[in-house]
């Protein structure tokens, strides 16, 4: 596959979220407003890159039966600099994600492609799956926040987007609104793979 | 040369005269009476409403087979009686939308996802009423129209208060009396000890339907008249609804009092609310409840019991819909626990 390949995979042909079906209980837990499903991506997106440098260069000297305690300390290395940064420079956010900043020490996108693909890959092709998968996973929570947030509250990024009116779904923002939409919208998407094949 | 077609299925091989079109609309039509009764007692409003979730139901029924290029089979009353059975879980002053996505969603998600009839492991109606009710909550537990012919005598109706509802607040105030005297005023405990003597008063109300709530719920009369059309009719039988409502009365009469062990009210907590709806027509349904007699005892005394844990000890006032859903969810175990030894088969060890 080539450099590209390894990052456009991760979007939509193997997008970690729909296709692999992984991390999703922060997936289901945060997206129900689109801040806070970009501020998550975003925080995973640096974590997957820099893990899967790091990953990708020590690969060489990993004693494999210790492999994952690891890839662990490196993936919390690099948790803990954005949980730092994220309550030092935007601590609203910080607050709203709460728990699962933290949580993506053990997120099972990161440890995934870790062992599954930046300890056996050169250090471009890691950092291109690393952001791809970043992206997708963006992607996927953005897709869910979109529907939960505009029907649950009736804005999107904060702004109203709603007619005179309108009286909030408020079972879209709650947790059954998640296993809702993201059932639709696997189930849409496995329809539309279905047709085009 | 004709060739013969041999269709080999599954048992039984047993041909009846009845069909799922006949039950379905027989149980509409024993649904009515309740139906005319929620005109009656809350006024034009409540035919809007019902109206609205029928034409949703059916509509949408329809619409999903066709895009599925199913055969279209709204014409078996299913959708209809669904659209039914989630608008009599309503409030009569509900806005129009409320009953068509609740009934889109009823029909949609609770049931054609599934495949269609008799593949929903959930009582459609009640799982599009679940969803209004965290979706919409103030919509679905504010209860404005004040029933034609008079409410409990003396207790104000403006405050939107079920005899349910009334009940729980009215205890809370006792029970916080026993643990901290001083902070509760005393004409509240007043208040709270004449609502309750009279809503133990109001079995009259109750019985005949002059109470607040919603709109199909309210008269266990008119509810008993239809229900003992379908028990003539044997198209349900008295297994459910008895072990569920036994369930109740026994339960709060255990425990739903302020004064210790036996000292609830078994009758009110068997009036009020929707549990003669729900025993009698939600939980019946053929297609989310047991199949075999041990299976159904068990049902029924299950989803008595949840009924009982959410009225007394829950948020909610009242619990029947959703212990029918969760019990609902465990149809298939029942099924299986229960399965009758097959005759010559080894005896269960």
């Amino acid at each position: 596959m080539s450099v590209v390949g390894e990052f456009t995979k991760g979007i939509y042909k193997e997008n970690p979220v729909f296709k692999q079906a992984l991390g999703l209980c922060p997936t289901l837990a945060v997206s129900n407003s689109v801040q806070n499903a970009v501020g998550m991506g975003v925080a995973m997106t640096f974590v997957l890159v820099m893990s899967n440098i790091i990953v990708s260069l020590i690969r060489g000297f990993v004693p494999k039966k210790i492999r994952i305690p690891i890839y662990i300390v490196v993936i919390a290395t690099f948790v803990t600099i954005v949980d730092l940064s994220m309550a030092g420079f935007a601590p609203a956010l910080h607050k709203a994600l709460g728990i699962f900043v933290p949580l993506i020490v053990v997120n099972c996108i990161i440890l995934g492609r870790a062992e599954a693909f930046a300890g056996r890959n050169t250090v471009v092709r890691s950092l291109m799956d690393g952001l791809g998968m970043g992206l997708g996973f963006t992607l996927a929570l953005l897709v869910l926040a979109t529907f939960r947030e505009t029907l649950g509250n009736g804005t999107f990024y904060g702004l109203p987007v709603h007619w005179k009116g309108f009286e909030p779904m408020l079972i879209m923002i709650l947790p059954p609104g998640a296993f809702l939409t993201i059932g639709l919208v696997l189930g849409t998407m496995n329809w539309w793979d279905r047709r085009r094949a | 040369m004709e060739q013969r077609m041999w269709k080999v299925s599954a048992s039984p091989h047993l041909n009846d005269k009845e069909s799922i079109s006949k039950i379905m609309w027989l149980v509409a039509a024993s649904l009515a009476p309740a139906g005319i009764g929620a005109v009656y007692f809350f006024g034009a409003h409540a035919a809007w409403v019902i109206f609205w979730a029928v034409v949703a139901a059916v509509g949408t029924e329809a619409a999903i087979q066709k895009l599925m290029g199913k055969p279209v089979t709204v014409s078996d009353g299913s959708a209809f009686v669904t659209g039914l059975l989630l608008a009599y879980n309503m409030p009569a002053e509900s806005p129009f939308w409320l009953p068509i996505i609740g009934s889109i969603f009823a029909i949609g998600l609770g049931k054609q996802i599934f495949g269609g009839l008799g593949y929903n492991p959930m009582n459609p109606a009640l799982l599009g009423r679940a969803f209004l009710l965290a979706s919409w909550p103030t919509h679905m537990t504010i209860f404005k129209t004040a029933p034609h012919g008079g409410t409990i005598s003396g207790i104000d109706v403006e405050t939107g208060a079920t005899p349910l509802n009334l009940l729980k607040l009215s205890q809370d105030v006792l029970r916080q009396v026993k643990i901290n005297p001083a902070e509760v005023p005393a004409q509240k405990v007043a208040e709270a000890t004449e609502h309750i003597s009279k809503l133990y008063d109001a079995y009259g109300n109750l019985f005949w339907g002059k109470v607040g709530g919603c709109l199909g719920e309210t008269s266990v009369f008119l509810l008993l008249l239809g229900a003992a059309f379908l028990l003539y009719k044997r198209y349900i039988d008295l297994r459910i609804p008895v072990s569920y409502i036994g369930t109740v009365a026994l339960l709060t009469w255990m425990f739903g009092g302020t004064d210790g062990l036996f000292t609830g009210n078994p009758l009110f907590h068997v009036l009020a609310g929707g549990l003669i709806l729900g025993a009698f027509f939600m939980a019946t349904d053929m297609v989310t409840s047991p199949i075999t007699p041990k299976g159904q005892w068990a049902f029924g005394i299950g989803c008595g019991v949840i009924t009982v844990v959410i009225r007394l000890i829950g948020g909610y006032p009242e619990g029947v819909s959703y212990s029918i859903l969760l019990m609902n969810l465990t149809v298939p175990l029942l099924d299986r626990w229960a399965k009758p030894t097959i005759f010559g088969g080894a005896a269960k060890k």
